[in-house]
């Protein structure tokens, strides 16, 4: 027999989750105000390993044409950005960022000892640990702990999703992930919850952790849905699931919300079968949702202090397989948005394609030295203890 | 204050294996810890049923050449190199239904949960169902023997070795990647070796493989049969050679007791334990059942401090969940979901380190996901959640497809709508008296020392009927952050 979620659980109103609002959630009745030029970084992970090399494309070198003899894409058709690369054809908004100066393309990323699992190199990207470790943190949690000693609002970094990524979860600190601030909202306004969690007496220690984070949910959500409902954007963006993601964070960015970064993907990039159609109807979300998310930015003046980044757990081999697509391969480019850059366009040389290791690019950028320079010359923040050495920064930022 | 004996066998079931059946209930007030336990080894003695489901892709008649060979995978057409791997995602869907299935049904619950620790210690991935359905079975098998048997069963299984690129150690081309974690994370522990000692199990481990059948084969012609010196002994050394030798380091069972007392009774580790349960372990030629006696009929294992301080693993919140309650599933897809979701799914373990458990477990999401399951199953609730996709894994769910349970009219092949025989629970608490009832339940229910405030609970009580507010303390006793602990 079944009965009815009522009969459990009541939907509080407003007006009595207010009455039993603990202290904590009075706290963010008045949310600090975020500085002028607060900087905010938007991640956004393509997954399943993006074929980088038909991202932006050699067409100045043969090699790319002789591996690639079904799906390479021909010079003509590629959007130019020099005389030896272009742009997926779909990438058109990236063009018109290239060209304004708000697009830097970083070549041959990666790091040691590469590997092929998509699980795995994900770890690795999200940990920012070598190959042969296992770290169950991510570096924007570790992010997350080095800047919010003490401090009960999750909400400084954000994933648009239904499930937290690895890569923000920090040791004693965690990102919040939500689709959706009304949905997250709704679910977390169960008078139940907020019940035994205003009721709930200091105890034993795990008991306290979970109610922590029980309470730090009910109340980033409440948070959330506020700020998202203060300046709504009026910018139209696609109705795909990358334009509604970035809306939310439009919307979010424009709040006085304390969110320093932002997490979101777009995939399956996992291209091993007819490649070419696959990854277009990808970047045409890609594009039709970056398009809108920047225009949105630049019209409200927040477009300086906005980093919005992208990245693959791998790029794929240099040469097609049979089946017109690609296999799992290593070293890929990121692109990088910004009103506020200080280098543009290609920021190093494209893929060397005589120089390869059974195949595969080599890669000649770590995205720990990328990371290093988010952390520090964005972010403002120590990035040895976040990542557990010392990475060279570089100067795009 | 001294622990309730109910308490006691409930920490015992929890620990031991993966919680009281509803059956159970009644008799936890009077059985003694001791008798359980005899009871909880004598159910597990037998030598368990084999997992049965994938069958060797090997051996598939259309899989050979036109004389009888096999072919091998990569020369396969792309057609049946898809139905292969579809097959094979298949069948790791059902192995993961069916073991979860044996944790909650089998009375071999100390056995199941045993080998459930060892599939985190020997955490291994592989596409190849009947790879990861051999692995799985050698350590169901050796779950409850001898450690140093089961540590050189797992090393030649065609799983590990893939997984651990052994295949690929040759001779003059050593790959470092298994003999490093057989001793980072099998044997010995962080610390314990050097990177010269890495390189020269690499050097001994050259030859292990698997043929194309999936057997384990000593490849003689690729073996280094040199002079290794590994841990101060010079010799001739070859895979065997190098597990014998870590198996003889007191650090080994050291490691694998530490591990063992983090997981089942205590996260904060108490040296002097430690160190009477490992010497003990060694001495007994790594014998599982002695070490897990040890630590069962201690009296320390029941002291305050040891119990309800442990973050249940989504299996384990599962498969408990479905002891207590009896219900009917009407698909297995919904489990497979809350997996996904919450972190934990059978036979893909992050990486070779396992799963990191306790407060790894929760984050915003998995808790709030974790306290509406018990509603979710009883109302036949929608819970609007897509899991990331894992693009080694997929499990056969299309990514473009927005998962939504029990919403029927909907996604209906994904509904976690449950049938929950309410009679049986209602049955045990025939002879509470209705004053009592509600406290009755939640002792059977929860292991922590804090317990949700009564007075605030009475509030969201159906007092209908004697059946209506059982099933409604059960639900909402099961929806707070205290019964994700054990």
């Amino acid at each position: 027999m079944h009965f009815k979620r009522r009969e459990f659980l009541q939907i509080g109103s407003l007006a009595t989750a207010s009455l039993m609002m603990p202290k904590f959630l009075k706290a963010f009745e008045k949310p600090a105000m975020v500085p002028a030029g607060n900087k905010v970084v938007v991640v956004l992970q393509f997954s399943g390993g993006n074929d980088g090399l038909n991202t932006v494309i050699p067409f100045g070198n043969d090699i790319y044409y002789r591996e690639r003899q079904v799906i390479g894409i021909k010079k003509e058709d590629a959007l130019s950005l020099t005389d030896a690369a272009g742009l997926h054809p779909s990438l058109e908004a990236f063009k018109g960022l290239y060209d304004e100066g708000n697009l830097g393309i970083m070549n041959a990323v990666g790091y040691p000892n590469p590997d092929r699992s998509h699980f795995r190199s994900m770890d690795i990207w999200q940990s920012a640990s070598g190959s042969n470790e296992y770290v169950n943190t991510g570096w924007i949690g570790r992010y997350l702990d080095a800047q919010c000693k003490g401090c009960d609002k999750p909400t400084q970094a954000l994933e648009l999703d239904d499930t937290l990524s690895l890569a923000l979860k920090g040791n004693n600190n965690k990102g919040l992930a939500f689709k959706d601030p009304r949905k997250l909202y709704n679910t977390s306004n169960e008078k139940f919850y907020k019940d035994i969690n205003a009721a709930h007496p200091k105890t034993e220690e795990t008991v306290d952790y979970l109610y922590k984070t029980m309470s730090e949910t009910l109340s980033s959500a409440d948070y959330i849905f506020k700020q998202s409902k203060m300046n709504p954007t009026t910018q139209s963006y696609p109705a795909t699931e990358l334009g509604k993601n970035l809306k939310t964070i439009a919307s979010l960015i424009m709040s006085d919300i304390n969110t320093k970064v932002y997490y979101v993907s777009l995939g399956s990039f996992d291209t091993h079968v007819n490649q070419a159609q696959q990854q277009k109807k990808l970047f045409d979300e890609l594009n039709g949702a970056v398009k809108a998310f920047t225009t949105d930015l630049k019209s409200n003046n927040r477009f300086n202090d906005v980093l919005m980044m992208t990245f693959s757990e791998f790029g794929r081999r240099v040469s097609q397989n049979a089946s017109n697509g690609t296999d799992h391969g290593t070293a890929n480019n990121m692109f990088f948005i910004s009103g506020g850059l200080k280098q543009k366009g290609l920021l190093n040389e494209m893929p060397d394609l005589l120089n390869l290791n059974d195949g595969d690019l080599k890669h000649t950028i770590d995205f720990k030295n990328v990371y290093a320079t988010v952390l520090d010359n964005w972010l403002g923040v120590n990035d040895k203890n976040i990542l557990g050495g010392s990475y060279e920064k570089m100067n795009f930022i | 204050m001294a622990s309730s004996t109910r308490l006691k066998n409930q920490h015992l079931l929890w620990r031991a294996g993966f919680g009281p059946m509803a059956e159970n209930v009644a008799e936890l007030n009077e059985i003694s810890t001791k008798d359980l336990w005899k009871k909880l080894i004598d159910s597990s003695t037998e030598t368990p049923q084999k997992i049965d489901i994938a069958a060797n892709p090997f051996e598939d008649k259309t899989m050979m050449n036109v004389d009888g060979t096999i072919m091998e995978y990569s020369k396969l057409d792309a057609d049946k190199k898809r139905a292969v791997a579809k097959q094979g995602r298949e069948d790791l869907k059902d192995m993961n239904i069916t073991w979860l299935n044996l944790m909650i049904n089998s009375k071999a619950q100390l056995r199941e949960k045993m080998s459930f620790f060892w599939h985190g210690h020997f955490a291994c991935r592989s596409n190849n169902a009947y790879f990861s359905q051999n692995l799985v079975n050698i350590v169901r098998s050796n779950a409850l023997g001898n450690f140093g048997e089961m540590l050189k069963a797992v090393s030649k299984t065609p799983a590990m070795l893939q997984f651990l690129n052994n295949q690929q150690n040759r001779k003059g081309k050593p790959n470092e990647n298994f003999g490093r974690e057989v001793m980072e994370l099998f044997t010995l522990g962080r610390g314990n070796y050097t990177e010269k000692d890495v390189k020269e199990a690499a050097r001994s481990f050259t030859g292990w493989g698997f043929d194309k059948t999936g057997e384990f084969v000593f490849r003689k012609s690729v073996h280094d049969d040199g002079e290794k010196s590994f841990m101060g002994q010079k010799g001739n050394f070859d895979g065997d050679d190098i597990l014998n030798i870590l198996l003889k380091k007191p650090e080994t069972a050291t490691f694998i007791t530490k591990k063992i007392y983090r997981y089942f009774v205590n996260e904060n580790i108490d040296e002097t334990k430690i160190k009477y349960l490992s010497s003990r372990f060694l001495k007994n030629d790594y014998d599982i059942a002695k070490l897990l006696e040890d630590i069962y009929t201690s009296e320390w294992f029941y002291e305050p401090q040891n119990i309800g301080n442990k973050i249940k693993s989504p299996i384990e919140l599962l498969a408990g969940i479905r002891r207590y309650l009896p219900l009917t599933l009407d698909n297995d897809d919904a489990q497979l979901l809350f997996e996904k979701v919450l972190g934990q799914i059978l036979f893909y373990p992050p990486n070779v380190a396992g799963w990191a458990g306790g407060k790894s477990w929760i984050d915003s999401s998995t808790l709030m996901v974790r306290l509406q399951i018990p509603q979710v199953l009883s109302s036949k609730d929608l819970l609007d959640i897509r899991p990331k996709t894992d693009d080694d894994v997929n499990m056969g769910m299309s990514e473009e497809k927005r998962i939504k349970l029990g919403k029927k009219n909907v996604y209906s092949a994904s509904g976690a709508s449950a049938t929950i025989d309410w009679d049986i629970i209602s049955k045990i608490f025939q002879n509470t008296a209705r004053p009592k009832l509600s406290q009755a339940i939640i002792d059977s229910l929860l292991q922590t020392k804090g317990r949700i405030d009564s007075s605030l609970l009475s509030n969201y009580l159906n007092n209908e009927s004697r059946e209506s507010f059982i099933k409604s303390v059960v639900i909402n006793v099961m929806s707070t952050p205290e019964y994700q602990l054990c």
